[in-house]
């Protein structure tokens, strides 16, 4: 290792660290502003840590430790041990889902010495690297099958157990290593496939589900009869068809309407009808309607820091956590919300170019996933409070209150900075 | 596809940058386009608070303050807040149950919710009010007593003038129309009288103060620093044309009757005085018990709420006869000298009806005939008066007659500044197309020539009548407010305008009928309204009056009325008196309207006056029986016993 002696911080990406840091302060202040009643004393709340601001502070500081642990830490750990992390954070989950204790809704947190720590948060980071070590090692063709099916798993084993502590949320997001693996060569006509299965489970919760099966019926039946030359010449293709066309009038005749009875929770059954505008129930409602009351009475130039009235006296539920980009909308209005994104996007755009540009796979895999982690929390988080996603807690990206966040992302960013800083070297 | 055709990198980055974009539109249409949600914002977090200033006083013409401004307190109580209290000590000092404490509670959660408070006990009485608010640390922070300006009558005097306060109801609160946005569930305002026609003024401004409040309604601070905040203003002083020693002794006088007294400046329409029997204590309607005694005077049989001097019509009787004879002379169809042969009396109609007055030369010319208040004579005249040719038709006649009646303020709204007011009856051509299936003629009503029949007027528009035959031929309308303290508006600008109706009636006409009415008090039935050294004219009434009992017309008991006015030249002041079911003007009416006139004029009461006076005070005139029916004196003398009133009373009657 051939590292220059002289200073602590060459090799550092300064333009992520910068937007790291800007993005952690935006959130204390929105944290903050989300708290604060006038007449409260800074230094004594900040003393007496009886204020989420101020925790967020003792994170802070502690995920500034850790940053610099791994910022000391030879790469070649990262690689060493990242099935060894891997394996420790679905034992992590398991272990949660024996003994996990219940905050709000849902056993996805352990209690360990009066702190409360949220393993899925953590196991993103283990999955992040164990699937970037596979995908890197010399033995994984990834255009063969299998190779594709043991990554999937890879994936899905801890979504699985994520969705079993009924953190649904969280489990989502396990979905966007999905856009890692399509970036490694993954055919696209999966996306394709996905996205025609969203259309397809937005339509099976709108449309009644009779009006649909005659719609494909439809559709089938047209297909055929363009493409009947086709299928005179091979028989698979009418098969594929009426296969495609039975698998999805049983999703929507089947599926969906057993989904909605047995499988998921009412609340969530709930949430979603409300997203969808076909429930108006106002208890039900209440959630995105305050916090699109509070985004919306922002305005174009918001109203000014802690002048906002929804956030600062508690009209929208979670506002420190889930709810965090609220205090942003009301306070700092459009132009601040899109000054706000904008820091997001170019952080995406920058990791993005940092990925492209790493010698080894395991970077630039590791490099893709911090990157779609990011992104689904951003796209999740603030389309549910916007109204356009159901309310399904997840924070949004070192702006939330939280520490578990907060060290995951910050662990997240600083290896792949520690990866970046070290892209002379082929790691595998 | 050719999307995927370029780098994955590409693919990947337009999913990011689709995403985002997506955002941004709707969070534009949320922020930029969508005005709604500021609204909500502020619906969610603003509070008014309104800050109540202190309601106008009343004045009487001399400047002594009807009223007062008192505080009472309520009890407030802010349900969560309730803890580690003595229920049994606090249940104690209110005098109620455990269970109505659990029940008042449960109401109050109910009402305003568990965190805002609201009315637990309402308008304590001192003795409560003094025991609570020395114990009052051990039931904080639960519960606080909050103040309530409430009114007390000095004189407790005036009650159906004044009119009273209370809480705003509900129909009030869901009145669409804007008239009571400016106030809030728990707010007094006036409901009646002076106190509503006036609501306005006498509230004054409110004072608004603007605060943020939380989820659960807390306040939480002034609002931008209270730069929306409004100061409130009190409510500005009325100075009536009431003279509160006339309304005392008026009152007084009424007590045990049913009717009504009104005295007029007529110079000015300044109502000196008003009274309506029988009366009650308006300190009834304010403070501890008020809820109780409303509904005892709501229920009384006597319905002592119903303001007779503007809200009932009576037949004037006799009382009428000046204008009678006033409305003949102007049409010319007599002169001041025409006599007419009375013989115990009236005949040409086809039947007999009866005078008074039997012997020759009663009715010989005008003045004797208003004197001796011959039926027979104005009977005639009134026949004279609608027959008269230059009218072509009895129905034409009519018309004109009716005219002349409106024109003196009988069978309109003269627009009084309280509210309630009724028009009476005149007899029009529709109403008698009406009472005589459309045939009639003269003769059909002549009964109206002396006040009777399809004839009925209000004390108000009796006593207003007389002003302006005292003024000959002009009146302001009739009102109590003279002047408004610091008031610039032209709202009092109507009564201040001189109403001329009857001044092409000559001088001569006039001249006639104010003779025969101070030949009334000199030499004929209202001998008793004489005042020293003052002329004094007048005119009685015992006026016939039926009910409908049981199917049957049965004539009941001859209302008592007196009308006039003095002095004779540069009159002072109006009065009509009735006291209903009393028997002759002279036995109840005469004593009681003069009795004011003597002590507005001279601001004396003569001794040979004050016995009368006081049998006034003592006679009833409401039977035993029905009195006894009635609570509203047993309420005046058990609930409010006033000390200046009875200071008054004396000091009137002193010399």
């Amino acid at each position: 290792m051939n590292r220059p002696q002289a200073k602590l911080t060459a090799g550092i990406d300064w333009p992520i660290f910068g937007m790291y840091l800007a993005l952690v302060f935006i959130g204390f202040l929105a944290i903050f502003a989300a708290e604060y009643r006038e007449g409260d004393h800074v230094i004594q709340n900040l003393l007496s840590q009886n204020k989420n601001w101020a925790r967020q502070v003792l994170w802070f500081g502690v995920s500034m430790v850790l940053a610099l642990g791994i910022w000391l830490t030879d790469s070649k750990f990262f690689t060493a041990t990242a099935n060894l992390l891997y394996a420790f954070g679905i034992l992590l989950l398991l272990v949660v889902l024996a003994i996990g204790t219940g905050v709000k809704g849902s056993n996805s947190w352990l209690e360990l010495g009066g702190f409360r720590f949220q393993p899925a948060e953590f196991t993103k980071l283990c999955t992040n690297l164990a699937l970037a070590k596979y995908l890197s090692s010399m033995e994984t063709d990834f255009t063969k099958m299998r190779s594709r099916l043991i990554a999937c798993a890879m994936v899905l084993i801890p979504f699985g157990l994520i969705i079993l502590q009924d953190e649904t949320g969280l489990a989502l997001v396990y979905l966007c290593f999905f856009l890692v693996m399509f970036r490694e060569g993954l055919p696209g006509i999966l996306l394709v496939i996905a996205f025609s299965a969203i259309i397809l489970v937005l339509s099976a919760l709108l449309v009644d589900k009779y009006v649909l099966l005659y719609v494909f019926t439809g559709i089938a039946a047209l297909v055929v009869y363009f493409m009947r030359r086709e299928i005179r010449r091979k028989r698979s293709k009418l098969m594929m068809i009426i296969g495609v066309w039975a698998f999805c009038s049983a999703f929507v005749m089947f599926i969906v309407p057993f989904a909605f009875t047995k499988v998921l929770k009412d609340y969530q059954v709930r949430r979603i009808e409300v997203m969808l505008g076909k429930e108006n129930d106002p208890k039900a409602t209440y959630n995105t309607r305050q916090s699109m009351i509070a985004i919306g009475s922002g305005g174009f130039w918001g109203k000014g820091y802690l002048k906002g009235t929804q956030t600062r006296f508690d009209f929208v539920p979670e506002q420190s956590t889930d709810f965090i980009f609220c205090t942003i909308g009301e306070d700092f209005g459009f132009f601040g919300s899109l000054l706000f994104l904008g820091i997001y996007v170019a952080l995406l755009f920058r990791i993005i170019f940092i990925a492209e540009r790493q010698r080894s796979t395991f970077s630039r895999v590791y490099a893709y996933g911090v990157a779609s982690i990011i992104f689904f929390h951003l796209a999740i988080n603030i389309s549910m409070t916007i109204g356009l996603a159901p309310v399904i807690g997840i924070p949004l990206p070192l702006v939330s209150y939280g520490g578990s966040s907060l060290m995951t992302f910050t662990m997240l960013i600083f290896i792949m900075l520690r990866l970046d800083a070290d892209r002379q070297m082929v790691l595998r | 596809m050719s999307v995927f055709n370029q780098p994955r990198k590409r693919v990947i980055q337009m999913i990011f940058l689709g995403m985002v974009a997506l955002i941004v539109v709707r969070l534009f249409f949320l922020q930029v386009v969508e005005t709604k949600y500021s609204k909500l914002a502020d619906a969610n977090a603003h509070l008014r608070k309104v800050i109540y200033p202190s309601r106008g006083i009343i004045y009487d013409r001399k400047g002594r303050s009807v009223m007062r401004n008192e505080a009472l307190y309520d009890l407030m109580v802010t349900p969560r807040s309730v803890k580690n209290i003595d229920t049994a000590y606090l249940c104690e000092v209110l005098s109620i149950t455990h269970e109505e404490f659990i029940k008042r509670i449960a109401n109050a959660r109910m009402k305003e919710g568990p965190v805002r408070p609201s009315v637990f006990a309402s308008l304590l009485t001192p003795e409560v009010y003094g025991k609570l608010q020395e114990s009052m640390y051990m039931f904080q922070p639960g519960f606080e007593l909050v103040l309530r300006p409430v009114r007390n009558y000095t004189y407790g005097a005036g009650a159906n003038v004044l009119g009273y306060i209370s809480e705003i109801t509900p129909g009030m609160l869901n009145d669409t129309s804007g008239k009571y946005s400016a106030y809030q569930q728990g707010d007094y305002l006036g409901m009646t009288g002076l106190e509503r026609t006036y609501e306005n003024i006498l509230m004054g401004q409110r004072g608004i103060q603007y605060l943020v409040k939380d989820n659960l309604n807390r306040p939480q601070g002034p609002l931008e620093n209270g730069d929306f905040d409004t100061a409130a203003v009190a409510g500005k002083n009325l100075r009536l044309a009431l003279d509160i020693d006339l309304q005392v002794l008026g009152e007084a006088m009424m007590k045990g009757k049913v009717g009504s007294i009104v005295a007029i400046d007529p110079q000015t329409g300044g109502i000196l005085a008003m009274v309506s029997g029988p009366v009650f204590d308006p300190n009834l309607l304010s403070g501890s018990y008020r809820s109780q005694n409303y509904n005892k005077l709501y229920l009384d049989t006597t319905k002592p709420f119903f303001n007779r001097a503007v809200q009932a019509a009576y037949p004037p009787g006799s009382t009428f006869k000046p204008i009678t004879g006033l409305v003949a002379l102007d049409e010319g169809v007599i002169s001041p000298d025409f006599g007419f042969p009375c013989h115990g009396g009236y005949g040409l109609c086809g039947r007999f009806i009866r005078c008074t007055h039997s012997n020759p030369g009663h009715a010989a010319n005008m003045r004797i005939a208003m004197a001796n208040s011959c039926n027979s004579y104005f009977m005639h005249l009134y026949r004279l008066s609608v027959d008269n040719r230059k009218w072509g038709g009895v129905v034409n006649g009519q018309v004109q007659w009716t005219n002349y009646l409106n024109l003196m303020g009988l069978g309109r709204r003269l627009g009084i500044d309280i509210p309630g007011e009724v028009r009476g009856v005149v007899p029009d051509t529709a109403r008698m197309n009406y009472v005589y299936r459309g045939s009639w003629n003269s003769c059909s009503e002549v009964y109206v020539g002396m006040g009777q029949g399809q004839l009925i007027l209000t004390p108000l528009q009796m006593a207003n009548a007389m002003c302006i035959i005292a003024n000959r031929g002009y009146y302001y309308i009739p009102h109590f407010v003279q002047s408004i303290d610091n008031d610039k508006s032209d709202l009092l600008k109507k009564y201040k305008q001189k109403v001329s109706v009857a001044e092409h009636i000559s001088d001569e006409a006039f001249s006639t009928i104010i003779l025969g009415m101070e030949d009334v008090v000199t030499k004929g039935t209202a001998r008793g309204a004489q005042i020293e050294g003052i002329a004094v004219c007048g005119k009685t009434g015992t006026a016939e009056n039926k009910a409908r009992i049981d199917g049957k017309v049965v004539q009941l008991k001859d209302h008592s009325l007196f009308v006039g006015f003095a002095p004779r030249d540069n009159p002072k002041i109006a009065i009509a008196v009735i006291v209903e079911n009393a028997g002759f003007g002279a036995t109840y009416a005469v004593p009681i309207g003069s009795a004011l006139m003597e002590k507005y004029l001279t601001d004396t009461i003569s001794t040979k006056r004050l016995p009368i006076i006081q049998r006034m005070m003592e006679t009833a005139t409401m039977s035993t029986e029905m009195r006894a029916r009635s609570k509203v004196d047993s309420l005046n003398s058990v609930f409010a016993a006033s000390v200046e009133r009875d200071a008054l009373l004396k000091r009137i009657l002193s010399k």
